[in-house]
Protein backbone atom coordinates (compact mmCIF):
# COMPACT_ATOMS: atom_id res chain seq x y z
CA UNK A 1 0.00 0.00 0.00
CA UNK A 2 2.69 2.52 0.50
CA UNK A 3 4.02 4.47 -2.52
CA UNK A 4 7.51 3.63 -3.70
CA UNK A 5 10.07 6.01 -1.49
CA UNK A 6 11.45 9.01 -4.04
CA UNK A 7 15.30 10.14 -4.19
CA UNK A 8 14.17 13.50 -3.14
CA UNK A 9 13.18 12.20 0.01
CA UNK A 10 14.87 12.64 3.63
CA UNK A 11 13.77 9.90 5.61
CA UNK A 12 14.16 9.96 9.16
CA UNK A 13 11.09 8.72 10.77
CA UNK A 14 9.93 6.94 7.75
CA UNK A 15 13.55 5.51 7.43
CA UNK A 16 12.16 1.99 8.47
CA UNK A 17 9.10 1.60 6.29
CA UNK A 18 9.75 -1.23 3.87
CA UNK A 19 12.30 -2.98 6.18
CA UNK A 20 10.96 -6.58 6.74
CA UNK A 21 9.08 -7.36 9.50
CA UNK A 22 9.44 -3.65 10.33
CA UNK A 23 6.48 -2.84 12.82
CA UNK A 24 8.71 -5.88 15.07
CA UNK A 25 10.58 -4.83 18.04
CA UNK A 26 13.56 -7.20 16.78
CA UNK A 27 13.34 -4.67 13.51
CA UNK A 28 13.07 -1.75 15.67
CA UNK A 29 15.88 -3.32 17.81
CA UNK A 30 18.17 -3.97 14.92
CA UNK A 31 18.01 0.14 13.50
CA UNK A 32 19.01 2.04 16.25
CA UNK A 33 15.70 1.59 18.41
CA UNK A 34 15.29 2.80 22.37
CA UNK A 35 18.77 4.25 21.39
CA UNK A 36 17.00 7.41 22.38
CA UNK A 37 15.18 6.45 24.97
CA UNK A 38 18.14 4.97 26.69
CA UNK A 39 20.08 8.40 26.13
CA UNK A 40 17.04 10.04 27.72
CA UNK A 41 17.78 7.92 30.81
CA UNK A 42 21.20 9.46 31.60
CA UNK A 43 19.43 13.49 30.95
CA UNK A 44 17.64 15.67 33.25
CA UNK A 45 14.09 16.45 31.76
CA UNK A 46 15.73 20.17 31.24
CA UNK A 47 18.42 18.96 28.90
CA UNK A 48 15.78 17.13 27.24
CA UNK A 49 13.90 19.71 26.86
CA UNK A 50 16.54 22.00 25.93
CA UNK A 51 17.25 19.50 23.05
CA UNK A 52 13.52 19.71 21.84
CA UNK A 53 13.50 23.28 22.06
CA UNK A 54 17.02 23.42 19.56
CA UNK A 55 15.76 21.42 17.30
CA UNK A 56 12.86 23.28 16.29
CA UNK A 57 10.24 20.61 16.16
CA UNK A 58 6.84 22.35 16.01
CA UNK A 59 3.50 19.98 16.12
CA UNK A 60 2.71 17.76 13.37
CA UNK A 61 -1.12 17.65 13.93
CA UNK A 62 -1.87 21.29 12.56
CA UNK A 63 -1.38 23.65 14.55
CA UNK A 64 2.40 23.66 14.49
CA UNK A 65 3.07 24.72 17.91
CA UNK A 66 6.77 24.19 19.32
CA UNK A 67 7.12 20.89 21.47
CA UNK A 68 9.74 21.72 23.17
CA UNK A 69 7.77 24.98 24.32
CA UNK A 70 5.07 22.42 24.87
CA UNK A 71 6.60 20.18 27.30
CA UNK A 72 8.38 22.51 29.15
CA UNK A 73 4.83 24.53 30.46
CA UNK A 74 4.03 21.18 32.48
CA UNK A 75 3.91 21.94 36.24
CA UNK A 76 6.66 19.66 37.90
CA UNK A 77 6.08 20.34 41.18
CA UNK A 78 2.53 19.51 40.79
CA UNK A 79 1.70 16.63 43.33
CA UNK A 80 -1.22 14.87 40.94
CA UNK A 81 -0.73 11.87 38.57
CA UNK A 82 0.51 13.27 35.17
CA UNK A 83 -0.21 12.01 31.69
CA UNK A 84 1.11 11.04 27.80
CA UNK A 85 -1.48 11.63 25.47
CA UNK A 86 -1.18 10.52 21.56
CA UNK A 87 -3.50 11.87 18.95
CA UNK A 88 -4.06 9.19 16.63
CA UNK A 89 -7.71 10.40 15.95
CA UNK A 90 -5.85 11.15 12.05
CA UNK A 91 -9.28 12.31 10.39
CA UNK A 92 -8.66 15.98 8.89
CA UNK A 93 -9.75 14.83 5.33
CA UNK A 94 -6.37 14.36 2.91
CA UNK A 95 -4.51 13.27 5.79
CA UNK A 96 -3.31 9.40 5.61
CA UNK A 97 0.20 9.91 7.33
CA UNK A 98 -0.34 8.89 10.86
CA UNK A 99 -1.78 5.49 9.87
CA UNK A 100 1.69 4.45 7.88
CA UNK A 101 3.75 5.71 11.46
CA UNK A 102 1.54 3.13 13.12
CA UNK A 103 1.45 0.51 10.81
CA UNK A 104 5.31 0.18 9.81
CA UNK A 105 6.70 1.27 13.00
CA UNK A 106 4.77 1.49 16.29
CA UNK A 107 7.90 1.23 18.41
CA UNK A 108 8.91 4.57 17.22
CA UNK A 109 5.78 6.06 18.73
CA UNK A 110 6.28 3.83 21.74
CA UNK A 111 9.72 5.40 22.05
CA UNK A 112 8.84 9.03 21.88
CA UNK A 113 5.81 8.06 24.66
CA UNK A 114 8.36 6.56 26.63
CA UNK A 115 10.56 9.42 26.55
CA UNK A 116 8.03 11.77 26.83
CA UNK A 117 7.04 9.98 30.10
CA UNK A 118 10.68 10.20 31.47
CA UNK A 119 10.36 14.31 29.92
CA UNK A 120 7.43 14.99 32.88
CA UNK A 121 7.70 11.83 35.19
CA UNK A 122 4.29 10.07 34.58
CA UNK A 123 3.34 6.73 34.78
CA UNK A 124 0.69 6.17 32.23
CA UNK A 125 -0.38 6.90 28.78
CA UNK A 126 -3.39 6.53 26.15
CA UNK A 127 -2.92 6.09 22.45
CA UNK A 128 -6.49 7.46 21.67
CA UNK A 129 -6.64 5.59 17.84
CA UNK A 130 -9.58 6.73 15.57
CA UNK A 131 -12.31 3.92 15.68
CA UNK A 132 -11.83 3.27 12.02
CA UNK A 133 -8.51 2.51 11.95
CA UNK A 134 -9.39 -0.96 14.06
CA UNK A 135 -6.84 -2.76 12.43
CA UNK A 136 -4.23 -0.53 13.73
CA UNK A 137 -4.96 -0.79 17.50
CA UNK A 138 -4.36 -4.38 16.82
CA UNK A 139 -0.72 -3.94 15.08
CA UNK A 140 -0.33 -1.03 18.19
CA UNK A 141 -1.27 -3.86 20.62
CA UNK A 142 0.67 -6.38 19.68
CA UNK A 143 3.84 -3.69 19.47
CA UNK A 144 2.74 -2.85 23.03
CA UNK A 145 2.92 -6.24 24.78
CA UNK A 146 6.32 -6.81 22.91
CA UNK A 147 7.66 -3.80 24.61
CA UNK A 148 6.22 -5.13 27.43
CA UNK A 149 8.03 -8.66 27.25
CA UNK A 150 11.37 -6.86 26.12
CA UNK A 151 11.12 -4.76 29.28
CA UNK A 152 10.71 -1.43 27.60
CA UNK A 153 7.30 -0.79 29.19
CA UNK A 154 5.91 -1.55 33.09
CA UNK A 155 7.95 -1.45 35.93
CA UNK A 156 11.41 -0.05 36.41
CA UNK A 157 12.09 0.13 32.67
CA UNK A 158 15.54 -1.22 32.10
CA UNK A 159 16.72 -0.29 35.45
CA UNK A 160 16.02 2.84 35.45
CA UNK A 161 13.47 3.24 38.30
CA UNK A 162 11.00 4.73 35.66
CA UNK A 163 7.40 3.34 35.56
CA UNK A 164 5.88 3.62 32.27
CA UNK A 165 2.30 2.26 30.94
CA UNK A 166 0.94 2.97 27.81
CA UNK A 167 -2.51 1.83 26.21
CA UNK A 168 -4.36 2.08 23.36
CA UNK A 169 -8.19 4.06 23.24
CA UNK A 170 -10.30 3.35 20.63
CA UNK A 171 -12.72 6.28 19.50
CA UNK A 172 -15.22 5.55 17.88
CA UNK A 173 -15.91 8.12 15.00
CA UNK A 174 -15.86 12.14 15.32
CA UNK A 175 -13.77 14.63 13.39
CA UNK A 176 -13.88 16.63 16.52
CA UNK A 177 -12.01 14.66 18.30
CA UNK A 178 -9.29 15.84 17.09
CA UNK A 179 -9.07 19.40 18.77
CA UNK A 180 -7.10 18.38 21.69
CA UNK A 181 -9.70 19.15 24.77
CA UNK A 182 -12.21 17.74 22.74
CA UNK A 183 -10.16 14.74 22.25
CA UNK A 184 -9.52 14.81 26.33
CA UNK A 185 -13.65 14.65 27.11
CA UNK A 186 -13.61 11.85 24.49
CA UNK A 187 -11.12 10.48 26.45
CA UNK A 188 -13.25 10.04 29.72
CA UNK A 189 -16.05 8.52 27.73
CA UNK A 190 -17.92 11.82 27.32
CA UNK A 191 -19.28 13.84 24.33
CA UNK A 192 -16.31 15.31 22.30
CA UNK A 193 -17.20 18.49 23.35
CA UNK A 194 -14.18 21.13 23.27
CA UNK A 195 -13.50 22.51 26.73
CA UNK A 196 -12.82 26.79 27.21
CA UNK A 197 -9.14 27.10 27.14
CA UNK A 198 -7.24 28.12 29.25
CA UNK A 199 -6.60 26.05 30.96
CA UNK A 200 -4.81 24.49 28.65
CA UNK A 201 -4.11 20.66 28.80
CA UNK A 202 -0.49 21.19 30.13
CA UNK A 203 -1.77 22.10 33.28
CA UNK A 204 -4.95 20.73 33.23
CA UNK A 205 -5.67 17.68 30.64
CA UNK A 206 -6.92 14.32 31.22
CA UNK A 207 -8.57 13.62 34.65
CA UNK A 208 -7.94 17.54 35.55
CA UNK A 209 -4.03 16.53 35.31
CA UNK A 210 -1.06 18.01 33.39
CA UNK A 211 -1.12 15.70 29.94
CA UNK A 212 1.13 16.45 27.15
CA UNK A 213 -1.01 16.09 24.20
CA UNK A 214 1.01 15.64 20.66
CA UNK A 215 0.18 13.82 17.35
CA UNK A 216 1.67 10.95 16.27
CA UNK A 217 3.96 12.31 14.34
CA UNK A 218 5.21 14.58 16.44
CA UNK A 219 6.20 11.66 19.40
CA UNK A 220 7.46 9.84 16.75
CA UNK A 221 10.10 12.35 15.77
CA UNK A 222 11.18 12.77 19.23
CA UNK A 223 13.55 9.78 19.18
CA UNK A 224 15.06 11.07 16.24
CA UNK A 225 15.93 14.39 17.57
CA UNK A 226 17.28 12.75 20.40
CA UNK A 227 19.62 10.58 18.63
CA UNK A 228 21.12 13.06 16.05
CA UNK A 229 21.03 16.04 18.69
CA UNK A 230 18.51 18.59 18.14
CA UNK A 231 20.60 21.22 16.33
CA UNK A 232 21.66 18.27 13.93
CA UNK A 233 17.48 17.52 13.02
CA UNK A 234 16.68 21.68 13.30
CA UNK A 235 19.54 22.08 9.95
CA UNK A 236 17.50 19.22 8.20
CA UNK A 237 15.07 22.33 7.49
CA UNK A 238 14.50 25.76 7.49
CA UNK A 239 15.37 28.35 10.10
CA UNK A 240 12.44 28.51 12.59
CA UNK A 241 11.20 25.05 10.98
CA UNK A 242 13.53 21.88 11.91
CA UNK A 243 13.63 18.92 10.84
CA UNK A 244 11.42 17.20 8.05
CA UNK A 245 7.45 15.98 8.08
CA UNK A 246 5.10 13.70 6.19
CA UNK A 247 3.29 15.47 3.20
CA UNK A 248 -0.10 13.33 2.23
CA UNK A 249 -0.27 13.89 -0.98
CA UNK A 250 -3.70 12.99 -3.25
CA UNK A 251 -6.05 13.84 -6.17
CA UNK A 252 -4.76 14.76 -9.60
CA UNK A 253 -1.01 13.80 -9.73
CA UNK A 254 0.74 11.04 -11.73
CA UNK A 255 2.92 9.18 -7.85
CA UNK A 256 0.16 9.88 -5.33
CA UNK A 257 1.31 9.35 -2.08
CA UNK A 258 3.18 10.07 1.69
CA UNK A 259 6.53 11.56 1.18
CA UNK A 260 8.82 12.96 4.43
CA UNK A 261 10.37 15.68 3.01
CA UNK A 262 12.37 18.83 5.07
CA UNK A 263 10.92 21.57 6.06
CA UNK A 264 11.20 24.32 3.30
CA UNK A 265 11.06 22.13 0.56
CA UNK A 266 9.49 23.10 -2.40
CA UNK A 267 6.04 23.06 -3.67
CA UNK A 268 6.57 22.92 -7.26
CA UNK A 269 8.95 20.27 -6.76
CA UNK A 270 7.07 18.00 -4.91
CA UNK A 271 3.85 18.46 -7.44
CA UNK A 272 5.91 17.84 -10.61
CA UNK A 273 8.90 15.90 -9.16
CA UNK A 274 8.47 13.65 -6.46
CA UNK A 275 4.35 13.33 -7.31
CA UNK A 276 5.49 13.10 -11.11
CA UNK A 277 2.83 16.33 -12.29
CA UNK A 278 -0.95 16.29 -12.90
CA UNK A 279 -1.77 13.44 -14.63
CA UNK A 280 -3.52 12.86 -18.03
CA UNK A 281 -0.67 15.85 -19.00
CA UNK A 282 -3.60 18.13 -17.35
CA UNK A 283 -3.18 21.99 -16.06
CA UNK A 284 -2.96 22.34 -12.66
CA UNK A 285 -5.97 24.37 -11.08
CA UNK A 286 -5.57 24.66 -7.38
CA UNK A 287 -3.86 22.82 -4.13
CA UNK A 288 -5.73 22.44 -0.85
CA UNK A 289 -2.21 22.22 0.92
CA UNK A 290 -2.90 20.93 4.42
CA UNK A 291 -6.25 19.18 4.75
CA UNK A 292 -9.43 20.33 4.11
CA UNK A 293 -8.98 23.36 6.96
CA UNK A 294 -6.88 25.16 4.78
CA UNK A 295 -7.65 27.77 2.40
CA UNK A 296 -6.80 26.71 -1.29
CA UNK A 297 -4.28 28.32 -3.22
CA UNK A 298 -4.60 28.80 -7.06
CA UNK A 299 -2.17 27.46 -9.66
CA UNK A 300 0.17 30.48 -9.68
CA UNK A 301 0.14 30.40 -5.74
CA UNK A 302 1.81 27.32 -5.89
CA UNK A 303 5.23 27.80 -6.17
CA UNK A 304 6.97 28.38 -2.24
CA UNK A 305 9.07 26.81 0.07
CA UNK A 306 6.71 24.46 2.59
CA UNK A 307 7.37 25.37 5.71
CA UNK A 308 5.39 26.72 8.32
CA UNK A 309 6.18 30.73 8.02
CA UNK A 310 5.40 30.14 3.79
CA UNK A 311 2.40 28.74 4.38
CA UNK A 312 1.31 31.33 6.65
CA UNK A 313 2.83 34.51 4.55
CA UNK A 314 0.26 32.56 1.89
CA UNK A 315 -2.45 33.08 3.97
CA UNK A 316 -2.71 29.11 4.56
CA UNK A 317 -1.38 26.85 6.47
CA UNK A 318 0.39 23.94 7.03
CA UNK A 319 -2.20 22.26 8.60
CA UNK A 320 -1.74 18.43 8.49
CA UNK A 321 -0.33 17.86 5.82
CA UNK A 322 -2.71 16.85 3.63
CA UNK A 323 -2.15 17.98 0.31
CA UNK A 324 -5.02 17.77 -2.11
CA UNK A 325 -3.80 18.54 -5.75
CA UNK A 326 -6.95 19.25 -8.42
CA UNK A 327 -6.51 19.65 -12.21
CA UNK A 328 -8.00 22.18 -14.71
CA UNK A 329 -11.39 20.24 -14.96
CA UNK A 330 -11.77 20.31 -10.95
CA UNK A 331 -15.74 21.88 -10.26
CA UNK A 332 -14.54 24.16 -7.15
CA UNK A 333 -18.08 24.85 -6.61
CA UNK A 334 -18.60 21.41 -6.19
CA UNK A 335 -15.57 21.09 -3.85
CA UNK A 336 -16.54 24.04 -1.49
CA UNK A 337 -20.23 22.43 -0.77
CA UNK A 338 -18.44 18.91 -0.10
CA UNK A 339 -16.10 20.54 2.48
CA UNK A 340 -19.26 22.68 4.38
CA UNK A 341 -21.13 19.41 4.05
CA UNK A 342 -18.64 17.66 6.06
CA UNK A 343 -18.05 20.67 8.59
CA UNK A 344 -21.94 20.75 9.09
CA UNK A 345 -21.63 17.22 10.01
CA UNK A 346 -19.36 16.96 12.10
CA UNK A 347 -19.92 20.06 14.07
CA UNK A 348 -20.22 19.02 17.37
CA UNK A 349 -23.34 21.74 17.86
CA UNK A 350 -21.72 23.55 21.00
CA UNK A 351 -21.26 27.03 19.71
CA UNK A 352 -23.72 28.67 18.07
CA UNK A 353 -21.87 30.54 15.31
CA UNK A 354 -20.51 27.10 13.87
CA UNK A 355 -23.33 24.77 14.30
CA UNK A 356 -25.70 27.21 12.64
CA UNK A 357 -23.24 28.90 10.12
CA UNK A 358 -22.14 25.43 8.42
CA UNK A 359 -25.91 24.45 8.08
CA UNK A 360 -26.83 27.32 6.14
CA UNK A 361 -23.52 27.26 4.01
CA UNK A 362 -24.21 23.89 3.23
CA UNK A 363 -28.08 25.29 2.39
CA UNK A 364 -26.43 27.15 0.55
CA UNK A 365 -24.06 25.86 -1.50
CA UNK A 366 -26.35 23.12 -2.35
CA UNK A 367 -28.38 25.63 -4.24
CA UNK A 368 -25.60 27.30 -5.87
CA UNK A 369 -24.36 23.71 -7.03
CA UNK A 370 -27.92 22.96 -7.76
CA UNK A 371 -28.33 25.62 -10.25
CA UNK A 372 -31.13 27.59 -7.82
CA UNK A 373 -28.64 29.77 -6.50
CA UNK A 374 -28.70 33.97 -6.18
CA UNK A 375 -26.42 36.51 -7.21
CA UNK A 376 -26.42 37.72 -4.09
CA UNK A 377 -25.71 34.07 -2.74
CA UNK A 378 -21.79 34.40 -3.41
CA UNK A 379 -21.37 37.59 -1.07
CA UNK A 380 -23.38 35.38 1.57
CA UNK A 381 -21.31 32.80 1.79
CA UNK A 382 -18.04 35.71 1.83
CA UNK A 383 -20.11 37.42 4.53
CA UNK A 384 -21.19 34.34 6.50
CA UNK A 385 -18.12 32.19 7.17
CA UNK A 386 -16.25 35.81 7.89
CA UNK A 387 -18.31 36.24 10.84
CA UNK A 388 -17.85 32.46 12.31
CA UNK A 389 -14.48 33.23 11.99
CA UNK A 390 -12.79 33.40 15.87
CA UNK A 391 -16.38 32.88 17.53
CA UNK A 392 -16.43 29.42 18.92
CA UNK A 393 -14.73 27.06 21.74
CA UNK A 394 -12.65 24.98 19.33
CA UNK A 395 -11.23 25.46 15.88
CA UNK A 396 -13.87 23.72 13.99
CA UNK A 397 -15.92 26.79 13.00
CA UNK A 398 -12.50 28.42 11.58
CA UNK A 399 -11.84 25.24 9.64
CA UNK A 400 -15.29 25.82 8.32
CA UNK A 401 -15.03 29.08 7.46
CA UNK A 402 -11.79 29.60 6.49
CA UNK A 403 -11.39 27.29 3.50
CA UNK A 404 -15.00 28.67 2.35
CA UNK A 405 -13.73 31.94 2.22
CA UNK A 406 -10.67 30.93 0.22
CA UNK A 407 -12.76 29.19 -2.50
CA UNK A 408 -14.70 32.34 -2.61
CA UNK A 409 -12.01 34.95 -2.60
CA UNK A 410 -10.06 32.92 -4.85
CA UNK A 411 -12.41 31.48 -7.52
CA UNK A 412 -15.34 33.74 -7.31
CA UNK A 413 -15.94 33.19 -11.45
CA UNK A 414 -16.78 30.05 -11.04
CA UNK A 415 -19.48 30.69 -8.40
CA UNK A 416 -20.85 33.15 -10.74
CA UNK A 417 -20.27 30.93 -13.54
CA UNK A 418 -22.39 28.82 -11.63
CA UNK A 419 -25.08 31.28 -11.68
CA UNK A 420 -25.08 31.87 -15.37
CA UNK A 421 -25.47 28.45 -16.65
CA UNK A 422 -28.14 27.36 -14.67
CA UNK A 423 -31.08 29.76 -15.40
CA UNK A 424 -34.21 27.47 -16.01
CA UNK A 425 -34.85 28.06 -19.30
CA UNK A 426 -38.90 28.64 -19.51
CA UNK A 427 -40.23 25.85 -21.44
CA UNK A 428 -43.93 25.16 -21.28
CA UNK A 429 -46.91 27.76 -20.49
CA UNK A 430 -47.00 25.74 -16.50
CA UNK A 431 -43.96 27.55 -15.54
CA UNK A 432 -45.27 30.58 -17.12
CA UNK A 433 -48.49 30.10 -14.66
CA UNK A 434 -46.21 29.47 -11.97
CA UNK A 435 -44.14 32.41 -12.27
CA UNK A 436 -46.39 34.95 -12.78
CA UNK B 1 -24.98 -9.52 30.20
CA UNK B 2 -23.17 -12.94 28.51
CA UNK B 3 -20.84 -12.35 25.82
CA UNK B 4 -18.53 -14.71 23.87
CA UNK B 5 -15.39 -15.42 26.13
CA UNK B 6 -13.18 -13.33 23.49
CA UNK B 7 -14.75 -10.20 23.81
CA UNK B 8 -16.09 -10.56 27.35
CA UNK B 9 -11.71 -11.00 27.90
CA UNK B 10 -11.46 -7.86 25.46
CA UNK B 11 -14.15 -6.00 27.50
CA UNK B 12 -12.30 -6.71 31.18
CA UNK B 13 -9.12 -5.52 29.77
CA UNK B 14 -10.35 -1.98 28.34
CA UNK B 15 -12.22 -1.56 32.03
CA UNK B 16 -8.49 -2.55 33.95
CA UNK B 17 -6.32 0.39 31.61
CA UNK B 18 -8.37 3.56 33.40
CA UNK B 19 -7.37 4.24 37.16
CA UNK B 20 -9.62 3.94 39.83
CA UNK B 21 -13.14 6.09 39.83
CA UNK B 22 -12.41 6.67 36.20
CA UNK B 23 -14.06 3.62 34.46
CA UNK B 24 -16.16 5.80 32.74
CA UNK B 25 -13.63 6.44 30.45
CA UNK B 26 -14.00 3.13 29.35
CA UNK B 27 -17.27 3.40 28.08
CA UNK B 28 -16.44 3.81 24.44
CA UNK B 29 -13.93 1.23 23.69
CA UNK B 30 -16.33 -1.34 25.29
CA UNK B 31 -19.60 -0.14 23.33
CA UNK B 32 -17.40 -0.18 20.15
CA UNK B 33 -16.27 -3.67 20.85
CA UNK B 34 -19.29 -5.53 22.07
CA UNK B 35 -20.95 -3.67 19.00
CA UNK B 36 -19.22 -5.73 16.88
CA UNK B 37 -20.70 -8.55 18.68
CA UNK B 38 -23.72 -7.51 18.92
CA UNK B 39 -24.22 -5.98 15.62
CA UNK B 40 -25.74 -3.08 17.14
CA UNK B 41 -25.90 -1.13 20.28
CA UNK B 42 -29.02 -2.34 22.45
CA UNK B 43 -30.68 -1.07 25.57
CA UNK B 44 -29.68 -3.65 27.17
CA UNK B 45 -26.22 -3.12 26.27
CA UNK B 46 -26.15 0.74 27.11
CA UNK B 47 -27.69 -0.45 30.96
CA UNK B 48 -24.64 -3.27 30.95
CA UNK B 49 -21.80 -0.38 29.96
CA UNK B 50 -23.58 2.00 33.10
CA UNK B 51 -23.29 -0.50 35.65
CA UNK B 52 -19.52 -1.83 34.63
CA UNK B 53 -18.28 1.64 34.40
CA UNK B 54 -20.19 3.32 37.50
CA UNK B 55 -22.25 5.65 35.43
CA UNK B 56 -25.93 6.22 34.84
CA UNK B 57 -27.05 4.75 31.55
CA UNK B 58 -27.77 8.49 30.42
CA UNK B 59 -24.48 9.03 29.97
CA UNK B 60 -24.05 6.07 28.40
CA UNK B 61 -26.47 6.94 25.91
CA UNK B 62 -25.75 10.56 25.27
CA UNK B 63 -22.32 8.88 23.90
CA UNK B 64 -24.08 7.18 22.00
CA UNK B 65 -26.23 9.56 20.00
CA UNK B 66 -22.92 11.37 19.43
CA UNK B 67 -20.22 9.43 17.94
CA UNK B 68 -21.08 8.30 14.04
CA UNK B 69 -20.07 4.82 14.89
CA UNK B 70 -22.27 3.55 17.34
CA UNK B 71 -25.38 2.50 15.82
CA UNK B 72 -28.87 2.31 17.57
CA UNK B 73 -30.05 0.24 14.71
CA UNK B 74 -28.97 -3.13 13.32
CA UNK B 75 -26.44 -3.04 10.80
CA UNK B 76 -25.66 -5.19 8.02
CA UNK B 77 -23.19 -8.19 8.44
CA UNK B 78 -20.80 -6.38 6.07
CA UNK B 79 -21.15 -2.59 6.71
CA UNK B 80 -20.15 -1.15 3.95
CA UNK B 81 -18.66 2.33 3.72
CA UNK B 82 -17.77 4.66 0.76
CA UNK B 83 -16.02 7.73 1.15
CA UNK B 84 -16.76 10.96 -0.93
CA UNK B 85 -14.50 13.30 1.09
CA UNK B 86 -12.60 15.49 -1.46
CA UNK B 87 -9.54 12.92 -1.63
CA UNK B 88 -12.00 10.48 -3.00
CA UNK B 89 -14.17 12.86 -4.57
CA UNK B 90 -11.55 14.00 -6.62
CA UNK B 91 -11.09 10.56 -7.98
CA UNK B 92 -14.19 9.02 -8.36
CA UNK B 93 -15.91 8.47 -4.79
CA UNK B 94 -19.31 10.06 -5.68
CA UNK B 95 -19.47 7.68 -9.06
CA UNK B 96 -18.74 4.80 -6.27
CA UNK B 97 -21.48 6.05 -4.09
CA UNK B 98 -24.18 5.91 -6.42
CA UNK B 99 -23.41 2.93 -8.23
CA UNK B 100 -23.51 0.89 -4.76
CA UNK B 101 -26.48 2.78 -3.52
CA UNK B 102 -28.01 1.76 -7.25
CA UNK B 103 -26.76 -2.06 -7.03
CA UNK B 104 -28.24 -2.51 -3.47
CA UNK B 105 -31.28 -0.69 -3.85
CA UNK B 106 -30.79 1.03 -0.47
CA UNK B 107 -29.30 4.54 0.18
CA UNK B 108 -27.16 5.87 3.34
CA UNK B 109 -27.54 4.21 6.27
CA UNK B 110 -29.86 1.52 4.67
CA UNK B 111 -30.06 -2.09 4.94
CA UNK B 112 -30.56 -4.78 2.59
CA UNK B 113 -33.72 -6.98 3.02
CA UNK B 114 -31.89 -10.03 4.21
CA UNK B 115 -29.67 -7.91 6.35
CA UNK B 116 -26.08 -8.89 4.70
CA UNK B 117 -25.29 -5.39 4.14
CA UNK B 118 -25.47 -1.77 5.61
CA UNK B 119 -24.64 1.06 3.58
CA UNK B 120 -23.07 4.51 4.84
CA UNK B 121 -21.67 7.52 3.10
CA UNK B 122 -18.34 8.31 5.30
CA UNK B 123 -16.52 11.25 6.10
CA UNK B 124 -12.82 11.00 5.25
CA UNK B 125 -11.89 7.69 6.08
CA UNK B 126 -7.83 8.27 6.13
CA UNK B 127 -7.00 6.43 2.74
CA UNK B 128 -6.68 9.81 0.86
CA UNK B 129 -3.29 9.05 -1.18
CA UNK B 130 -4.66 5.57 -2.33
CA UNK B 131 -8.42 7.55 -3.28
CA UNK B 132 -10.71 6.37 -3.56
CA UNK B 133 -11.17 4.05 -0.74
CA UNK B 134 -14.29 1.64 0.60
CA UNK B 135 -14.39 -0.01 3.92
CA UNK B 136 -15.88 -3.08 4.66
CA UNK B 137 -16.24 -3.09 8.36
CA UNK B 138 -12.45 -2.84 9.32
CA UNK B 139 -11.15 -3.67 6.33
CA UNK B 140 -9.73 -0.85 3.95
CA UNK B 141 -10.08 -1.30 -0.40
CA UNK B 142 -8.13 1.22 -1.72
CA UNK B 143 -7.48 2.85 -5.52
CA UNK B 144 -11.71 1.35 -5.71
CA UNK B 145 -12.81 1.01 -9.08
CA UNK B 146 -16.90 0.19 -10.08
CA UNK B 147 -15.51 -3.53 -11.26
CA UNK B 148 -13.64 -3.68 -8.16
CA UNK B 149 -16.26 -2.85 -5.94
CA UNK B 150 -18.76 -5.00 -7.63
CA UNK B 151 -16.10 -7.78 -7.51
CA UNK B 152 -16.10 -6.79 -3.41
CA UNK B 153 -19.63 -6.99 -3.09
CA UNK B 154 -20.01 -10.52 -5.49
CA UNK B 155 -17.72 -11.82 -3.04
CA UNK B 156 -19.99 -10.82 -0.03
CA UNK B 157 -23.18 -11.82 -1.37
CA UNK B 158 -21.86 -14.75 -2.82
CA UNK B 159 -20.30 -15.93 0.77
CA UNK B 160 -23.76 -16.38 1.99
CA UNK B 161 -25.18 -18.74 -0.78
Amino acid sequence: MFNEPHPDEVRVITKRFGLPNSASIDTYLAHEGYVAFMKAIEMTPEQIIDELKLSNLRGRGGAGFPTGLKWSFIPRDNPKPKYVVVNADESEPGTCKDRLLIQNDPHQLIEGCLIAARTIGCKAGYIYIRGEYRYLIDIMDKALAEAYAHGYLGKNIKGSGIDFDLYTHSGAGAYECGEESALLESLEGKRGVPRIRPPFPAVSGLYASPTVLNNVETFATVPAVLRMGGQAYADLGTPKNGGTRMLCVSGHVNRPGVYEVPLGFSMQKMIYEVCGGIRGGKKLKAVIPGGSSSPVLRADECDFPMDYDNYARMKTMAGSGGMMVMDEDTDIVKVALRTMRFYAHESCGWCIPCREGTTWLRKILTRMDEGTGRRADIDLIHELAKNMLGRTFCPLGDAAAMPTIGFVEKFREEFEARLRENVVPVTSPDQLIAIR
Amino acid sequence: MTFTPETEKRLQDIWSRYPAGRKRSAVIPMLMYAQDELGMVTQELIAEVAQRCEVSPLQVEEVVGYYSMLNKQKMGKHHVQVCTNIACLLMGGEELWQHTTKRLGIGHKQITADGLISLEEVECAGACSWAPCVVDGYEYHHHMTIEKLDQLLDSIQKKVQ
